[in-house]
């Protein structure tokens, strides 16, 4: 499994040298580092050429690595049902960078960066109808962004005065909990009564 | 002048000649009983043909990816059985496979066979469902009465082994939560052969029904290449004729040492795919025979014992280690090694799969859903175009999608 998925990397990496920067086989699975620019002419040999065939589009998705400089990561996996193998794609984009659209490649791709878009606010160049798609109607933010609150900034109510369904901000009876697992005796600080006196004597 | 232009007192048609026709925009949904769920869809006519067809998702979005990120391995996994809620156990199969995936855990033998045992009756009760809701968007309304009692059959299986109905929470990494008692397993074997004559009925209702194949032949019909460019799976695939299937293309669990068929369609259309999620239940008929066998042969541990599962109830009575593990399992959860993995399953709609990236701690980072019937409802433009407002119905019925999983 992992022999043929090496050699179809040599063989991508032969053909499209300048588009691919590096490529590595783990957990058997086989990822692909491509240029940003390239992106569509790079789908479009995966599902041509021979050896690779890739038919069907299987998921497009995005990483948020708020501490990069190429905040997020584009991930493409296709899947090839006639050679029966994967393959995933990757590159890094900056968060004022946009990203071709490969719906001329693979139609199936328009839902799939509607919602990269809606969830991450990443822009595709290209796309027809970029529209927001699992968020609400008038929805504002990006959800999977890293630095947006699990809670959202906005809840809903009907009214009972106004006769209508209300948006107001949330307000949270309770903290949101984010639990810190990390062990007591290695991870946390805390300063017990009396230690500060130990800190004064040394 | 006769035409009719010109009245008997000299008066004319004041709407005569040419007459401006617009296209008529209706809301299909979101209250909709053949929505499958909350589906709005803008539907664009002219007159009772399909122009365009626009499906407003999302009214069941929950974040499900994004509360994953703030909650453990183990924590996570009850949400895998909200999203299809018609087969919860396939989609934590799914979650299970990636975490083993990352975490390298072999699967004892016999969760193994319990898994298979439980994704095969996932996948008889979403066929059930499908089909005879299918039948029942086009107007037939027997076939739903007939399944839903072995619907609800296969469901106290479900509650007898994990003790829910619906949101199972079974499948765990590392092997299935509990072991089966004899009696079930004997009383699923039996359920097999009764079975059979329940699908006979249904099919003398449906099959050659006149009703039926005038709603449905020669609707939505998809071929190879355009199953291929939408991103098709699972039967959508299959009823366009292409012999693919994940149990058998790329095994997972110990699907390779079981024997069944995979029936495929040679129209692609939605008759063909009601043909094949028929026959499907009968392979899976199949395979759960075959599993209740090995279950009841090969006796032996459930769980791969370890840091991923619980101690032993009796260890933990006797044995310290064991009581603080157990304490730190169900409170930290467990780490996963840091990396990436794409796992799929062949999900009763079609391949499910779970994209998992761990950077080594008790909590996913990001976790990428990949529901089958997300392509397929995209598609819903395509394959409505220039079909009869009727159809649009049977269309969907056909896709077999399910808004909790498309939603997330």
């Amino acid at each position: 499994m992992s022999e043929a998925l090496n050699e179809l990397g040599a063989h991508i990496e032969a053909k499209r040298g300048d588009s691919v920067l590096s490529y590595a086989v783990v957990n058997d699975e086989l990822t692909v580092i491509v240029t940003p620019s390239s992106i569509v002419d790079f789908v479009e040999f995966l599902k041509t050429d021979r050896m690779c065939k890739f038919s069907t589009l299987i998921d497009i998705t995005a990483v948020d690595y708020p501490s990069r400089g190429k905040r997020f990561e584009m991930v493409y996996h296709f899947l090839s049902m006639y050679q029966n193998h994967r393959i995933r794609v990757k590159f890094g984009v900056r968060e004022e960078e946009t990203v071709a659209s490969i719906i001329d490649v693979y139609p199936a791709s328009n839902w799939f960066e509607r919602e990269v878009f809606d969830m991450f606010g990443i822009l595709f160049t290209g796309h027809p109808d970029l529209r927001r798609i699992l968020t609400d109607y008038g929805f504002r933010g990006h959800p999977l962004r890293k630095d947006f609150p699990t809670t959202g900034y906005t809840e809903v109510r009907y009214d009972e005065v106004e006769k209508r369904v209300i948006y107001e901000p949330v307000s949270l009876v309770q903290e949101y909990r984010q639990f810190d697992f990390l062990s007591p005796w290695e991870g946390a600080q805390y300063v017990l009564p009396g230690d500060e006196k130990k800190e004064e004597g040394a | 002048m006769m035409d009719g232009s010109k009245f008997d007192d000299g008066s004319i048609d004041a709407r005569q000649g040419e007459q401006k026709i617009r296209n008529f925009n209706i809301n299909f949904g979101p209250q909709h009983p053949a929505a499958h769920g909350v589906l709005r869809m803008v539907l664009e006519l002219d007159g009772e043909i399909v122009e365009r067809a626009d499906p407003h998702v999302g009214l069941l979005h929950r974040g499900t990816e994004k509360l994953m990120e703030s909650r453990t391995y183990l924590q996570n996994l009850p949400y895998f059985d909200r999203l299809d809620y018609v087969a919860p156990m396939n989609q934590e199969h799914a979650w299970c496979l990636a975490i083993e995936k990352l975490c390298g855990i072999e699967v004892p033998r016999r969760a193994s066979l319990i898994r298979v045992l439980y994704s095969e009756i996932g996948r008889i009760l979403n066929h059930l469902l499908n089909i005879t809701t299918q039948g029942n968007d086009v107007g037939a309304l027997t076939p739903l009465t007939w399944g839903f009692e072995e619907r609800e059959k296969l469901m106290v299986f479900y509650e007898r082994a994990c003790g829910s109905r619906l949101h199972a929470n079974y499948f765990r990494p590392g092997g299935v939560h509990q072991d089966l008692p004899p009696e079930l397993i004997e009383d699923i074997d039996a359920w097999t052969h009764e079975f059979p004559q329940i699908l006979d009925d249904l099919e003398g209702l449906l099959t050659e029904n006149r009703i039926f194949k005038q709603r449905n032949a020669d609707i939505g019909i998809i071929n190879e290449q355009e199953a291929l460019d939408w991103g098709f799976s699972g039967v959508m695939v299959r009823g366009s004729g292409m012999a693919w299937d994940l149990r058998r293309s790329q095994p997972y669990e110990c699907y390779d040492e079981f024997e069944f068929n995979i029936p495929i369609g040679k129209n692609g259309d939605c008759y063909d795919r009601y043909l094949c999620r028929m026959q499907e239940m009968r392979e899976s008929l199949k395979i759960i025979q075959q599993a209740c066998e090995k279950l009841r042969n090969e006796p032996g541990d459930v769980l791969a014992r370890g840091k991923l599962t619980p101690p032993k109830r009796g260890d933990m009575k006797t044995n310290m280690e064991a009581l603080i593990h157990h304490f730190k399992l169900y409170s930290e959860g467990f780490h996963v090694p840091e990396g990436e993995v794409y796992v799929a399953v062949e999900a009763p709609k079609g391949e499910f799969g779970v994209y998992l990236v761990s950077e080594g701690g008790n909590k996913p980072y990001r976790v990428k859903i990949k529901a089958p019937g997300y392509p397929h409802l995209q598609a819903m433009d395509y394959m409505s175009k220039g079909h009869q407002l009727a159809d649009v119905s049977a269309i969907i019925g056909s896709l077999d999608i399910v808004f909790g999983e498309i939603d997330r």
